[in-house]
């Protein structure tokens, strides 16, 4: 019998996202972090790490991950050009078209629940490749049949400039690929410890799914040690909270 | 020429009620001692403009009935969770929301800046984002065949409001790589700054501080507050109070416990 090395779910989740930015290796010049991004920021400078510094990494809120000198407007104008290959976003809703909604529950002029709003979602999923969807709580109340606000569209009229949108989509649960053209979402793995089954059960929106679905590969105790070691005191400094809680890291800026 | 006010409340004085107030997002440096005397001499139905995002600055600004609208493009209080005032006004109908983007808002801040009227814009189409801002058009790409794009109209703003790290006697400020500080200065008809320090000398003859500064000639007026973006960061000077934003979170969740943080940190000026 193997042994494995204990990991937590954001540590397995940052191992897929960061498979997921190598898997488009050898077109990606340029990785860029949201806000509110922790997992993905991990992942990101995960790949930094493996790629022996390669690709670059652009976290918003950073001071030491990212290149930028011209504002907050530099990542949106890299973007528009094409600067940016991947990107991250997640939302309140997801539904089976790709659609992300980052705003309200119910009707927009008289919402039942109010999340923080768009950020820059209704832009950067038109035009930024690689898009990867991350959302932790899987469940019918997240992964919907249709979001009540489309923050930004899953795909577009083929006259609308889109060079970007989804790629995949990663939960606690499971990992989806996105196919573009059918606009669907279709099963890639499901996470060790969990089914399909219950991905079944806890997922609102239909998707296809092969016969037999692997099983998601945990990290290698090289990715956690690196993780943990490397890659963790970075995300601090962006992520304090996050950071103390998932690696027991305490930031190095200072609080007060 | 811009004054170096002799205290916050006058460098102040000419943000009216009713006023478009654009201010930066919580890591660019957040006026937050400014804040805290806006809403302790009671500004009222202000268009708040978060460029591009809030966070504690909009969600106090809302609890505190400062705000008629607010135009950004998300509010939470980051790692702290959700902005609960901002929440509560949303769905409680008591503020006018205009959803944004992110680079629509600097978008429309540069058009200002050009003195043009608008400025395009890739993405948008087909989101609610679009549907729901009346104010914003698509038209035909004039270059281009079959080719829609959105134009987003000049943001003006009465006044843009910020923290910077220095400051010097002749209205210059020194905002580093936080640019779109610039940017939201040029674009306002008024500016007004609260610095952590004043700079010995004249920022615009040292070519390296020159480069990441703003010239007095925008600035209206500046008031020297150390610690001004307290309980926020100051990039390269001070991280983020983890625990007054956890008080903060935790006792904004109900009205009273608002109303408890407001005479605790606001209306009983209390060094940082």
């Amino acid at each position: 019998m193997r042994v494995t090395e204990s990991f937590r779910d954001e540590e397995l989740l940052a191992d897929v996202i960061c498979r997921l930015i190598g898997d488009v290796r050898q077109n990606v010049r340029h990785v860029a972090v949201g806000a509110a991004s922790p997992i993905p920021a991990t992942a990101a400078l995960l790949a930094r790490e493996k790629g022996g510094g390669t690709p670059y990494v652009s976290l918003l809120g950073s001071r030491d991950h990212t290149f930028f000198t011209d504002g907050a407007r530099e990542l949106f104008d890299c973007a528009g050009q094409g600067r940016i290959d991947v990107f991250f976003l997640s939302g309140g809703q997801i539904d089976g078209a790709g659609n992300i909604n980052l705003v309200s529950v119910g009707d927009y002029d008289h919402p039942k629940a109010r999340f923080p709003g768009s950020f820059g979602s209704a832009y950067l999923y038109y035009v930024v490749p690689k898009v990867i969807l991350f959302r932790v709580e899987h469940s019918r109340r997240t992964l919907v049949p249709k979001v009540d606000f489309i923050s930004a569209p899953g795909g577009s009229p083929d006259n609308v400039f889109r060079p970007g949108g989804p790629v995949a989509l990663v939960t606690n649960r499971c990992l989806f690929n996105f196919d573009r053209a059918r606009r669907r979402f279709r099963l890639k793995s499901v996470h060790p410890g969990h089914s399909v089954e219950e991905v079944l059960d806890n997922t609102g929106f239909d998707f296809d799914r092969p016969d037999d679905v692997p099983v998601t590969p945990a990290p290698s105790a090289n990715t956690l040690l690196l993780m943990r070691s490397v890659v963790a005191p970075m995300v601090a400094e962006v992520y304090p909270q996050f950071a103390k809680n998932v690696f027991g890291i305490e930031a190095a800026v200072p609080s007060s | 020429m811009p004054v170096i006010a002799r205290t916050l409340d006058e460098a102040l004085e000419s943000i009216a009620d009713g006023a478009m107030l654009a201010v930066p997002r919580e890591s660019s440096g957040v006026p937050m001692a400014a804040t805290r005397a806006l809403i302790r001499r009671g500004v009222k139905n202000l268009h708040l403009v978060a460029l591009p995002t809030s966070t504690l600055q909009a969600d106090l600004l809302i609890g505190a009935g400062c705000i008629a609208t607010l135009e950004t493009s998300a509010v939470s209080l980051g790692e702290f969770g959700q902005a609960p005032r901002f929440t509560a006004a949303i769905l409680g109908g008591t503020i006018r929301m205009l959803d944004a983007t992110c680079p629509a808002l600097h978008a429309q801040f540069q058009a200002a800046e050009k003195g043009v009227p608008f400025m395009p814009l890739r993405g948008l189409i087909g989101s609610d984002v679009l549907a729901h801002r009346l104010d914003w058009k698509v038209v035909d790409n004039p270059f281009g065949d079959n080719d829609p794009i959105v134009l987003l109209p000049a943001l003006k703003p009465d006044v843009a409001l910020f923290h910077a790290p220095l400051a010097d006697r002749f209205g210059n400020v020194f905002v580093g790589t936080q640019r779109e500080l610039i940017a939201m200065a040029h674009a306002a008809a008024k500016t007004i700054v609260t610095a952590e320090k004043l700079h010995d000398g004249d920022l615009l003859r040292d070519p390296v501080l020159a480069a990441g500064s703003l010239p007095g000639f925008y600035v209206e007026a500046i008031a020297v507050e150390p610690r001004g973006a307290w309980p926020l960061p100051l990039p390269d000077h001070y991280g983020i109070d983890a625990a007054h934003m956890t008080e903060y979170a935790r006792l904004a969740a109900t009205a009273e416990g608002f109303a408890e943080y407001l005479d605790t940190y606001v209306y009983e000026k209390r060094a940082a």
